[in-house]
């Protein structure tokens, strides 16, 4: 994190510096791993929360915008049902038979022995969901997918919260040429202002064809950090779908790093934003070998006085010749106290290459509207049927019946209650 | 079935008028064409009449079936039996063709208190009205009119008419982008709903559709008024000698 200039602590900085002091001993850890969070806590307590003096901070002022932090553990939830009929469900707090080829085990065992360690580096200085999940949390799951296993069903790993604090993690292996859908899911089953943080590091194995569909549903009083750090081998294929419908305040960042020649990456985006909500999805992906392709669509849809945010940036190291990468961001903002702010930005070091971005904000289209009315569509529910054409659009590139009518179905009752 | 009383329309944006004291009626059973040169006010009588709120009625009125329709929205009015058929149909990514379909259809049917249609009944008739426009089963699973090219986009527009079965038809220069064949595919869907309950306004510029849609009037339309009315053998006046006589006769 930046220096920055002395200033009091605020109450919420204070209560997380607090809640880590009241977990002291009782969190999983070898000597190794304690330093770790030991190191991570003292960065908070010496830098703070960003603000939007912070770069990577820059639309989501975090010192000012966390105000609640409780002191408690989240109560243990029951499973959730799944996204998917027929998904085999991994909850942490009740991760019990898993399918042939893959291997769950408990994070907080590879806490307490130790082996956690080298997959707890920060993303960058100024990483300030890799400190705080560093430094508090207490499980998680780790998964291995053999190299060639082909998934029958949708794998479902569930976050399910109750109120108060729980930071996981999630390290996630896929052998090489596996194949499968995986859910992460974020849910909440009450909402009493939850403050939850939970990284997923998923490395993808050479000529994996992984879909994986992060879905946070959150109360609409919770705090949600999420990270997803991905490493794509060569020829790997991952479509990767990140949903944001819930919580009152949304980091979701996605770090990508491309490094093995021939992948292809497919990053949808959907995110629903209503209330007085703040959603913040910020995304890096670095080409760093020729050959690869990515394409990144996010399609927002902004209600009441919701505020999100895209940030995206795709960096092509020098060697990445041949690199094909294309970023948008399309918002529609339905109210005229919303607020969505895009900023797309590309590096690029190579020469032959091809990247395109593109940022746009809009309204319903009036001509739209009327053409639909003429047919005595009444403008409410044309007005709906628009706001789930839009995201329709990239849902329907999934190509899995199921998984599209699973999607659209969460996004209509999201709808349905913010129309 | 359709009676417009000099009615006076402007663009709400700017204030520019753009009908200014037409008079218009049409029976029922009637199809009646509106031809005009260019800038004559002919779509955006088609777009008052479908209650476009980028236009306003500064004076006069629109009778449909006896009663007032201004105070109706553009919803209400398609209920109620009038349909336009767009010059230029609009095309809406992320709604397949028939889940449209459905919705309108239900809607209506929702708005006259019936039931809904079954999903068998729904695709029957579509079917059955999809034949007869040589539509193809599978250009309705794509997103409504994207992609399609003209002449499917007009056919798409008469099919949905005919499964929405309205009362007013306002047929919006339904000729422009379309080739002989086309022309007469879209021509013999609009003749299987003449009927002597149901009134078509066709609006165009050329005679050629005129002789494929016989019409019973004729109207003339220029700077926002209806300057002469005759039957068939106006139009093929006008195709011979263009507009200018009448507009001089007018003046």
């Amino acid at each position: 994190m930046n220096m920055q200039s002395k200033r009091p602590i605020t109450a919420a900085e204070q209560a997380l510096v607090d809640s880590f002091v009241n977990r002291l001993g009782t969190l999983p850890g070898d000597q190794a791993i304690t330093a770790i969070r030991d190191g991570y806590i003292e960065d908070i307590k010496r830098d703070g929360l960003p603000t939007r003096r912070v770069e990577a901070w820059h639309y989501t002022d975090l010192r000012s915008l966390l105000k609640s932090v409780p002191q408690d553990d989240g109560a243990a939830v029951k499973p959730a049902e799944p996204l998917f009929d027929g998904s085999t469900v991994l909850a942490v707090a009740d991760a019990t038979a898993a399918p042939d080829g893959v291997a769950v085990s408990h994070y907080s065992e590879a806490l307490s022995n130790g082996s956690a360690a080298p997959r707890m580096a920060l993303q960058s200085a100024d990483d300030v969901i890799g400190r705080l999940n560093g430094a508090m949390a207490r499980d998680g799951l780790c998964l291995d997918i053999a190299a060639g296993t082909e998934l029958a069903n949708p794998l479902e790993i569930q976050m399910v919260q109750g109120g108060g604090q729980a930071h996981a993690r999630f390290p996630v292996t896929i052998g090489e040429g596996a194949k499968g859908t995986f859910v992460e899911r974020h849910v909440s089953t009450s909402d009493d202002g939850a403050l939850v943080s939970s990284i997923t590091d998923l490395r993808v194995g050479d000529n994996a064809e992984i879909v994986w569909i992060i879905a946070q549903e959150r109360g609409l009083s919770d705090t949600h950090f999420g990270q997803i750090n991905i490493d794509l081998g060569a020829g790997a294929k991952l479509t990767l779908f990140v949903a944001n419908s819930g919580g009152a305040l949304v980091r979701q960042e996605i770090h990508i790093q491309a490094r093995g020649e021939g992948s292809d990456l497919q990053l949808r985006g959907v995110n629903l934003l209503g209330g007085e909500s703040h959603t913040d999805v910020t995304m890096t992906l670095d080409h760093l070998v020729p050959d690869c392709v990515s394409t990144e669509t996010f399609r927002n849809v902004v209600f009441d006085r919701a505020r999100g945010v895209f940030q995206g940036q795709i960096r092509v190291a020098q060697i990445a010749q041949k690199t094909d990468a294309r970023m948008a961001c399309n918002t529609l903002l339905l109210s005229d106290h919303g607020e969505f702010s895009s900023k797309p930005e590309l590096e690029i070091f190579a020469d032959d290459v091809q990247c395109a971005h593109g940022a746009t904000v809009t309204d319903i289209d009036e001509n739209h509207l009327f053409y639909m009315k003429t047919r005595g569509i009444d403008e409410k529910k044309a007005r709906a049927m628009l706001v789930k054409a839009f995201i329709a659009e990239i849902v329907e590139e999934l190509e899995d019946e199921a998984l599209i009518d699973a999607l659209e179905a969460r996004f209509e009752h999201w709808l349905d209650n913010h129309g | 079935m359709l009676e417009i009383k000099n009615l006076h329309a402007r663009i709400a944006e700017d204030g520019t008028e753009i009908i200014r004291g037409l008079n218009l009626t049409v029976k029922k059973g009637e199809v009646a064409a509106i031809m005009g040169p260019n800038g004559s006010g002919k779509s955006t009588l088609s777009y008052v009449l479908a209650g476009r709120e980028d236009y306003e009625v500064t004076e006069g009125d629109i009778l449909y079936e006896g009663e007032s329709i201004l105070n109706m929205d553009t919803a209400e009015r398609a209920a109620a039996g009038i349909f336009l058929a767009f010059q230029y149909p609009v095309e809406i990514p992320g709604v397949a063709t028939m889940q449209f379909l459905k919705v309108a259809m239900n809607e209506q049917r929702k708005a006259h208190g019936e039931e809904e249609l079954t999903t068998p009944e729904f695709i029957r008739r579509v079917r059955e009205a999809a034949g007869e426009l040589k539509i193809d089963m599978d250009m309705l699973k794509r997103p409504l009119n994207v992609g399609f090219s003209g002449g499917e986009k007009k056919r798409a527009e008469i099919l949905q008419m005919s499964l929405l079965q309205p009362r007013l038809c306002v047929l919006d220069e339904t000729d422009s982008g379309l080739d002989i064949d086309a022309l007469k595919i879209v021509s013999d869907g609009v003749n299987a709903l003449r009927s002597p309950d149901r009134a078509i306004v066709v609006i165009t510029h050329y005679q050629r559709l005129l002789e494929h849609i016989v019409p019973d009037t004729v109207h003339v339309l220029y700077r926002g008024q209806v300057i002469k009315s005759g039957d068939k053998a106006l139009a093929l006046e006008l195709e011979t000698n263009g507009y200018a006589n009448i507009i001089e006769e007018a003046a």
